[in-house]
Formats: C-alpha cells, structure tokens, sequence
C-alpha cells in the first residue's frame, strides 16, 4: 500500500517507539479512537473471513475426492500462520531494517511480548493493527494452493507455507509497507500498492505458477476432463471474498474516515464492472454467461484494485474492473494453450490481475496525490510517467523474488520430502490419503 | 451378448475405465454403490476405531457382443487389482449375464448391432 499520509505518521510512530522509550510513553499515553478502533476489529474479522470464503471458492471447484483437502489448505494456513506471525510475521514484516533491509526485526515485536500497551498515532491499538495485517499474511499463501491443487501432499504443504511466509511473505511485506522499506520510499511519494496487489496477489500468483511447472500437471491434465464438484460453494465463496474485501481494501486505510469511504467505493466498483465484463466476454466468446465466470470477474475486480483502492476515483476503478478481466481472461486462454497445470487459475486470476491494478492505477490517481507527490519531489514536479516507473519497477521485484524464492524452497523442500503426491494418493485423492475423510456422503463420482 | 456387471474399489475407477477406453470398449454407465463382501476396513473417527458395514464401491456396467467378453473381462482383471499379481480383499468381483436385447432409442435398431 502506499498508504496515504495517515498511514506513514504510523509508521513513523511505530519507529519511533522502537527506538526511543520517550516516544514509546508517547504512544501509550495515546487515547484510543474508539470510532477506528471499532472498524479495524471489524476488518480485522472480515478479512479473516475470506479465508473460510476461499476455502469454500477453491473447494466448490476440484473434484469430490479433493475437497476437503483443499479446502483444508486454507484453514491449515489460519493455523500455521497466526502461529508464526505471532512468533516472528510480524517482527520481521514491520521491525526496523536489518541485514540491509532485506527484512525487519525489532524484540518487542518478538513473540508479540513488547506491544501489550502499546496504540498507535491514529488511536488504534497496536494488536488490533498487528492481527489485521496478520490475515493478509494468513490469505496470501493460501491463494497460492489454487495453482498446484489436487497434487500436493499435505505434510510438504504445511512446511511450504510456512517456509513461504517467512522467506518471501514477510521480506516483501517489510519493503512495501514498512516505513523503512525501500519500495515503501521509492520515488516521490513511494510505490503504490495500498491493501496489497503486490504483497499480496502478485507475490502469491508468481509463486503458484512457479509451483504448478515445478510440480507438474495432475494426472491426465488436460486430455482427461476435470471438472467441478460443486459450483454452489465456489459461489458462496466468491460472495464471502467479495464481503471481506471490503475489510481487506477498506481497512487499510487503518482509520476510519475519508480515506476508508474512497477504498470501499472503489472496492466495490470495481468487483462489479469486472464481473459484469467477463460474463460480457463469455457471451461472446462461448455464448453463455457462466456463474464461475461471474465469480471470477469478481475476484478479477478486486485483485486489480487492491492496490489502487486508495488513490483511485470511482471512474477509475469502473476502468480497471473492465481491463482486469479483460486480461485475466486472456491469461486462462494463454494458460490452455501452454498448457501448464494452474489447476484453479491461482496465476491466471491474481498474478495477472494484480500486476494488471498496479500497472493501471497509475493512470488514475487523483489529483490530489499527484499534487502531494510533486511537492516530495526534489524537482518540485512528478509525473505519471515517473509513477509507472516506479510501479513497475515494484512489481519486477515482487515477481522476481517470488518466483526464485518459491523455486529454491521447492527444490530444499523436495530434497527432504516429496512434494508432490503419489500416483496413487492423487488417485484415491487428497481427503482419503491425506485426511482419511470424505467430504460427501453417497453422491455420485465426478 | 452379456451384460458385465463389475464392481471394483473407487480409487481404481480412472485405471480401470483408463484400461477399458484403451481396449477400444468406451460405451460404459458407472455409479457409486455400497456393499458388504469379505473385506475389512478400519477407520479412525474421533480418535476411535471403526469399522464400516458398507464400503463405497464403484459398480461398472457394460454391455458386449459374445466376442468381446473375454476381451473386458481381461482388461478388468488386469486394472482392477492391487497388491501386485496377488491382489487383495477388497478388489471386488465380475458378473456376467445373458443379454435378452439390445434396443438404440434413436434408431429403435435391435440386437448386437445396437451394442
């Protein structure tokens, strides 16, 4: 995110309090905006339900015999990573620098022992901010579940995200939204990325794609037909999505006020034009509007104005809804033509969508933010170009890294288990082998 | 003609219809069934041993000319079993009765050309 300016006088305050105990008094003698305070703890929870949301969208969309294993990935995600972003997530994501930058660290953050008083500049408890960001760091890797679904054994799973999150997650985080992070301070004003296109959506997507070619395709992609299970749920799920978007881009304002309002009508614009264009598309393209169109225009929608959701007008995010699914929809034809296993379209929806928000946001920031860009700048004048620039050079990290980390943790990771299912676990299927249930009761085999 | 009724374990469907397709027999109805036979299964609920008294199966039904009955049930035989050559409890079972007629709804053709 780059967050607006309420957000950086956080950050500030946070540095503050680690390195001074005078500015540590100063923050805990703090009043508590009990008004902000309020809708962060409701974010908080919304963004938390995105993950069962996730769960039920992934789920709905693989075989009967996988669908409590993938909906398993989601939720074994809210387990190991509250555990370690207790530990360490939230340290190393929002620490001071240390070792260059490449992450943070500070020993209060350690074990969340130091913060038990602390409030935040904007008048919101420091735990309440450290469990919100912590479910962006719980959703992020479970996203990247879509792309090697219905083949990955659970116990390499569990080590992968867990790996994943401290060695890619927290590092990205730390550069993008900490106050010392160096795509946080990149140009005028820093790379804009307010809830998380590239923390979040590139970083996932990048590395899904990386794991479906590294793992390679399920048994019998693409000649045998694989299909849903259960588009019910996979709607479900995309409602859910879209209703804790709205804690996940209207949060990160981390107030409650002017900016919060812009996130959440870009918010939801966007999901709507973005579902409304990629049915438009179907139309066209195969004659029939389908639900799982709708619903993927939906997440198209919000993946690409996560990151713009802060500095966009409705117009804008009306445009980019338009031109995510145009492209998400382009990428899952490319994707059938290469014929790479991205079994739930994990690169295809939020890779491209989200490189697709960060790119074009730049197109439509608001006057205002220009303005105040111009005056950080030492030239006194920034442009829209400058911006891109600065865009894109944000969103060649977040790939780049993703993409060699998730590839040298898959290859350490292989070495000590393997990663991939047995033929015949994926046969008998991930609930069975994995997890010795099934997830219905006497329905007919799909 | 026959009418080859063969239930097998699920996890061995995709081989089984796999092996079937491969032989050039392609005209199958499968279905999900429960049954009761020799084998014994123990399940883990709660912490607590169970055992089922119905397995999930899957029942394969395919009708054939007399000429291709060996044919399917070889090819059966051969992707149905596991544990090797041996097999094991479990595999599940063939039957195979005579087919009076065979009618094509389309055509109203009977007999083995219908097939």
């Amino acid at each position: 995110m780059i967050m607006k300016t309420g957000m950086k006088r956080i950050f500030a305050i946070l540095l503050l309090s680690v390195c001074g105990s005078s500015a540590l008094i100063a923050a805990e003698n703090t009043p508590v905006d009990t008004g902000a305070t309020a809708w962060m703890l409701t974010s908080t929870a919304l963004v938390l339900l995105m993950v069962p949301g996730l769960a039920m969208f992934y789920g709905g969309l693989v075989r009967s015999k996988n669908v409590l294993g993938t909906i398993m990935h989601s939720f074994a995600a809210m387990g190991i990573i509250s555990v370690l972003w207790m530990v360490a997530g939230y340290s190393m994501s929002f620490g001071t620098n240390v070792l260059g930058g490449l992450f943070g660290w500070n020993k209060d953050y350690f074990l969340l022992k130091g913060i038990d008083t602390n409030i935040l500049e904007s008048g919101v408890p420091e735990y309440v901010f450290t469990m919100f960001q912590g479910k962006f760091a719980i959703i992020t890797p479970a996203l990247i579940a879509g792309a090697f679904a219905e083949r990955i054994s659970f116990k390499a799973y569990c080590f992968f995200i867990a790996l994943w999150s401290l060695f890619v997650y927290n590092p990205l985080c730390h550069w993008v939204w900490a106050s010392d992070g160096f795509l946080f301070n990149l140009g005028a004003k820093g790379a804009i990325d307010f809830a998380g296109g590239t923390v979040v959506h590139i970083s996932a997507g990048v590395s899904g794609l990386v794991a479906a070619i590294y793992l390679g395709s399920r048994r019998g992609y693409p000649y045998q037909v694989i299909r849903p299970n259960n588009l019910v749920i996979t709607m479900l799920g995309a409602g859910l999505l879209w209703v804790g978007w709205f804690g996940f881009n209207a949060g990160s304002s981390i107030s409650s006020g002017l900016s919060t309002a812009q996130a959440l009508t870009a918010t939801q614009i966007a999901a709507a034009s973005a579902a409304l264009t990629w049915i438009v598309i179907e139309g066209f393209h195969q004659g029939k509007a389908t639900a799982l169109g709708f619903a993927s225009g939906i997440l198209a929608g919000l993946v690409a104005v996560t990151p713009a959701a802060g500095v966009v007008q409705p117009y804008g995010a009306l445009l980019i809804g338009i031109f995510a699914s145009v492209l998400c929809y382009l990428a899952i034809q490319v994707k059938n033509r290469l014929g790479y296993d991205d079994s739930l379209d994990a690169f295809g929806i939020h890779g491209v969508g989200g490189m697709a928000g960060a790119l074009l946001l730049t197109f439509f920031i608001r006057p205002s933010w220009m303005a105040e860009a111009a005056g950080a700048s030492p030239t006194g004048s920034w442009t829209i170009w400058n911006q891109l620039g600065v865009q894109a050079l944000a969103v060649g990290v977040a790939v780049a890294y993703a993409a060699i980390m998730t590839l040298v943790l898959l290859y350490g990771l292989n070495k000590i288990m393997k990663i991939k299912s047995e033929e015949a676990d994926e046969m008998a299927g991930l609930d069975r082998s994995y997890h010795g249930e099934r997830g219905y009761g006497m329905v007919n085999p799909s | 003609m026959k009418l080859i009724t063969a239930i097998i374990r699920e996890v061995q469907l995709d081989k089984v219809r796999e092996a079937l397709i491969e032989t050039g027999i392609n005209r199958i109805t499968v279905s999900l069934v429960s049954g009761n036979g020799r084998q014994r299964i123990e399940e883990m609920y709660r912490g607590l041993t169970i055992v089922p008294d119905l397995i999930p199966k899957i029942r394969i039904e395919i009708a054939v000319n007399d000429e291709s009955v060996e044919k399917a049930v070889q090819t059966i035989l051969k992707s149905a079993k596991t544990n090797g050559p041996e097999g094991s409890s479990g595999d599940g079972k063939i039957f195979i009765i005579p087919l009076e007629d065979c009618i094509r709804i389309r055509t109203g053709e009977r007999g083995p050309s219908a097939i």
